[in-house]
């Protein structure tokens, strides 16, 4: 029978990180587990809810962990939530441990949670990141037991970011500062996994919103240190991660003059090329920094392109500013 | 311990007691600090931060309360969690960065640091989680950059456009159904919050 885990998505899995959703649903059959989402759950506040109200910032968490605690899973695991993403990973295990810590903020969020009909007691909800459960539940040797087109020749940076391994509100599963679950994972799938030593280093997280310039030296930093090792792809388990390192590469290569070209690709898709998976069913094809290339090294085919590329990138339904200092493309 | 007042305003370690105050989760240990700098070492953002976290924590010591609420360094923060799990003294250096920028925003004095559009940005992102339940990118990307970056919304835009081509942002916003039972429990953590002060601080009402 199939382990049986509450499944936490989280807004980013919903849309922009959709690729790493639909890998995370097509690999879990492979691995012979099964997610049941919560219902109805709602934002884990990201880093922006604290930072302006910290009460409800809690309250907003802890409706989710509510949900959880209430939810019966039959078989198994019961009140483990999987959380891919690691800001929601973060965030529910850490109103889950300050919950623990703080009597008298417990009793505020429970007072706050009974004006919607829930109550929460901390410590009755495991939180988990998927990463945790592929390699410490599942385990490397059925994994590689699952491996039928082995991934030789491609060279991948194993990313982890920050939250999934620091600060461990419910206990770290890996070392927070040089972590090697990614790497191991990687390497049962048969790819060369390159030296990374800034494999736990922060992506810039908002600050791409907040101060640019900040966070694209942050991500300039990981880019290079992937393009010294040749790597061809960097694998990361974060939506936060892939879309500062894909989205904004094009940026980094502007204002830096550089000329990365590094796909950013979710740990979960390329466990699905190498059980077998169709990439169609993997969400290829949604990131920036085209991936045929690290693919056609493995032999598969990237999905087709839905349409053709617009031409000149810059150019949007919108009037031109006009303001000094932005250049004009005829 | 109590502090003795002077004429000149409240003792210096009234704004430290206030900070650990506002900061939840059990002890911060932010009294214990033995400056030893490894939180600034360790920061990504400390070399684009006007004071390091140890500078800071120095001052809030020191009582600075206006100079430490002006400084960009809370807003910089980019909660990686390093400093934290590197502090020998075990203070909760990301929790309290996050009451500093409460703090900040209550005193109205973000206004003044370079890094006064932080919390618009915070307080656009939480508007449609309590209007719908989820984050909106879409929504939030244009609000937020059309008011702060104008000239640079041009390219943001690209990049929003892009991420609609390929799928990875949606036009509308969803919402939960139980979102009258979400705004029930915020509305009533607002009110707990503002009754119990040492729990919260925050809120720009």
């Amino acid at each position: 029978m199939s382990a049986k885990y509450g499944y936490y998505p989280g807004c980013s899995l919903e849309r922009n990180a959709i690729a790493y959703h639909q890998s995370a649903v097509a690999v879990a059959p492979v691995l012979d587990i099964e997610f049941v989402e919560l219902d109805d759950w709602n934002c884990c506040g990201a880093t922006e809810y604290i930072a302006i109200d910290v009460l409800p910032a809690y309250a907003l968490v802890a409706r989710n962990l509510a949900i959880a605690s209430r939810q019966k899973l039959s078989g198994g695991n019961q009140n483990q939530v999987v959380a891919p993403c690691s800001a929601c990973f973060l965030n529910l295990s850490k109103v889950d441990k300050y919950m623990s810590d703080a009597p008298r903020l417990a009793a505020n969020v429970n007072t706050a949670l009974a004006a919607g009909g829930l109550s929460y007691k901390p410590g009755s909800v495991r939180v988990r990141h998927l990463l945790d459960i592929v390699v410490n539940d599942v385990g490397y040797d059925a994994i590689a037991a699952k491996v039928q087109k082995p991934l030789y020749g491609l060279r991948i940076a194993p990313y982890y970011g920050c939250l999934i391994v620091r600060p461990g509100f419910q206990g770290a599963f890996d070392d927070p500062e040089y972590p090697m679950s990614l790497d191991r994972l990687m390497g049962t799938l048969g790819t060369t996994v390159v030296d990374f030593p800034v494999k736990a280093h922060c992506c810039g997280g908002h600050m791409t919103q907040i101060s640019e310039q900040v966070a694209l030296e942050l991500i300039r930093q990981l880019l290079q240190n992937a393009a010294e090792y040749e790597a061809d792809a960097i694998v990361t388990l974060c939506p936060m991660c892939q879309l500062n390192l894909d989205g904004y590469q094009e940026a980094v290569n502007r204002h830096y003059g550089t000329k990365y070209h590094i796909p950013i690709l979710y740990f979960t898709q390329l466990m699905g090329l190498a059980f077998g998976l169709p990439a169609a069913t993997l969400g290829f094809g949604k990131e920036f920094v085209d991936a045929a290339a690290a693919l056609n090294k493995i032999g598969v085919q990237p999905p087709p392109k839905p349409k053709k590329e617009r031409a000149g990138k810059e150019a949007l339904p919108m009037p031109e500013m006009a303001a000094g200092g932005l250049s004009h493309e005829s | 311990m109590v502090a003795q007042r002077s004429a000149a305003g409240p003792a210096p370690g009234a704004f430290m007691d206030e900070v650990i105050a506002a900061t939840p989760g059990g002890a911060s240990h932010l009294e214990l600090c033995v400056q030893c700098g490894t939180c600034g070492g360790s920061c990504p953002s400390g070399p684009d931060m006007e004071h390091t976290p140890r500078h800071l924590f120095a001052m809030i010591r020191a009582g600075m309360k206006e100079e430490v609420l002006r400084s960009n360094t809370p807003w910089y923060c980019v909660s990686c969690y390093y400093c934290m799990v590197r502090c020998p003294q075990e203070i909760h250096i990301t929790d309290i960065m996050y009451t500093l920028k409460r703090m900040a925003i209550k005193e109205g004095l973000y206004r003044e640091s370079s890094a006064a559009d932080a919390p618009d940005f915070s307080e656009t992102f939480i508007d449609f989680v309590n209007n719908y339940g989820r984050s909106f990118e879409l929504g939030l990307a244009t609000r937020y950059h059309l008011r702060h970056h104008p000239l640079t919304a041009v390219r943001k835009a690209g990049m929003g456009l892009g991420m609609v081509r390929k799928g990875r942002m949606d036009l509308t916003p969803k919402r939960i159904n139980g979102i009258e039972q979400l705004q029930a429990i915020l509305a009533k953590a607002r009110e707990l919050g503002a009754e119990d002060g040492a729990i919260s601080q925050g809120g720009r009402q």
